[in-house]
């Protein structure tokens, strides 16, 4: 064997023994995590299923259901919210592709007459300090009892009643594009029974 | 502590300092500093990243051919960052949220792949160790100190806590990608009048 062909199989041999080692720490450490990222996830989302429903003693996610939406395309989740066995509330976790970053996705509270109770954005790429105001309680006051079949449920510049956030009106949209899915899913999953 | 260790380990805090002499790692040190917070949060795990890939470069430095280096270092410090990626989601998932695709792209921070062939690929661990702890804090602070500025001009607040009221408009501006470079530009021109005047 030259000395050329000794260096390559070097090389060959210390570049596999590096992959394989970081593939076993790897995978070793995504086993370890595995469990704890999903614990994350799921007390995030019922952290912020808490947050805008009204006080409830069942879990939520035991009893989630899957309800499309009107277009058929997309999958919403629903989660009742009980209080002595009596649903007196209901989350849905919604989306919108229409925010200024483009998807933002986020759990909206209902009162059990269908007026919107609270929103929580959950994921959403939107400017830091315009944009992502719209989690703020300044602009989600206005949403609470405000009931979207009784009301304009539009931004005041497309002839609505919602204030929109001071230079995010794109956002503001959006917010509202999403609550008006959930609110369309859960009168087509009504109807439909 | 001996004359050498102590100089590996302040090199990066001041006299090289990653941020504002060297103007290494530009993509986290303007994309996450909209507040004090997040560029704390990503300070520190940049140094935690640092730490752990010179230490492991250092310890196999020996075994690689010089040929073959470059990917050999960046397999390794890959895995580093994919490890503390995943147990940040596990243990930290709202400083994970908050960071979001900047995680990830440690494995590309110059700052990283640099002390490795710079430095650790000629040191012992225990220096190597030493240098990436000065590195670490002196990319930490950097990006702190600009996250701090950035924050009390654009927001109004620091570290989240708020000194002006709902109604007042603070410098929305200095949040925004252009205020990045404004604020890291005039921390710059402080630094090095600072240092000039010693």
């Amino acid at each position: 064997m030259t000395k050329n062909h000794q260096m390559f199989f070097k090389m060959l041999f210390t570049l596999t023994v590096i992959a394989v080692l970081s593939a076993l720490v790897l995978s070793h450490v995504y086993n370890l995590t595995k469990e704890p990222i999903a614990k994350a996830k799921d007390n995030r989302e019922l952290e912020a299923i808490s947050e805008v429903v009204s006080e409830f003693d069942n879990d939520p996610f035991a009893e989630k259901m899957i309800i499309s939406t009107t277009d058929k395309k997309d999958k919403l989740e629903f989660f009742p919210a009980r209080k002595n066995g009596v649903i007196n509330s209901f989350a849905i976790k919604t989306y919108s592709n229409s925010g200024f970053g483009g998807r933002l996705e986020m759990i909206v509270g209902f009162y059990i007459d269908g007026a919107i109770k609270s929103f929580k954005i959950t994921q959403h790429q939107e400017t830091p300090g315009l944009g992502s105001k719209a989690d703020e309680p300044k602009f989600k006051q206005q949403f609470d009892g405000f009931n979207p079949s009784k009301h304009k449920f539009k931004v005041r510049q497309d002839g609505g009643e919602i204030d929109a956030i001071t230079a995010a009106t794109i956002t503001s949209r959006a917010v509202i594009d999403a609550i008006t899915r959930a609110i369309n899913a859960y009168h087509n999953f009504n109807t439909g029974k | 502590m001996n004359k050498n260790s102590y100089a590996n380990l302040t090199r990066g805090i001041i006299k090289e300092n990653p941020t504002f002499v060297m103007l290494l790692g530009m993509c986290p040190t303007l994309g996450v500093t909209t507040s004090a917070l997040n560029g704390l949060g990503m300070g520190l795990a940049t140094l935690f990243v640092l730490i752990l890939s010179n230490s492991l470069i250092s310890i196999i430095k020996g075994f690689i051919p010089p040929m073959v280096r470059i990917p050999a270092y960046i397999v390794v410090i890959a895995s580093c960052v994919t490890v503390i990626e995943l147990l940040m989601a596990a243990y930290l998932p709202t400083l994970h949220s908050a960071l979001g695709i900047f995680i990830p792209l440690i494995v590309v921070n110059c700052i990283i792949l640099g002390r490795a062939e710079a430095f650790a690929s000629k040191h012992g661990l225990w220096q190597s160790i030493l240098d990436a702890v000065g590195m670490g804090i002196g990319f930490t602070i950097g990006l702190t100190l600009l996250g701090i500025t950035r924050e009390i001009l654009g927001n109004g607040s620091i570290f989240n806590y708020s000194f002006i009221s709902d109604s007042a408009s603070p410098l929305l501006l200095f949040i925004m990608p252009p205020g990045a470079f404004l604020a890291l530009a005039g921390l710059i021109i402080a630094f090095n009048k600072l240092r000039e005047g010693k």
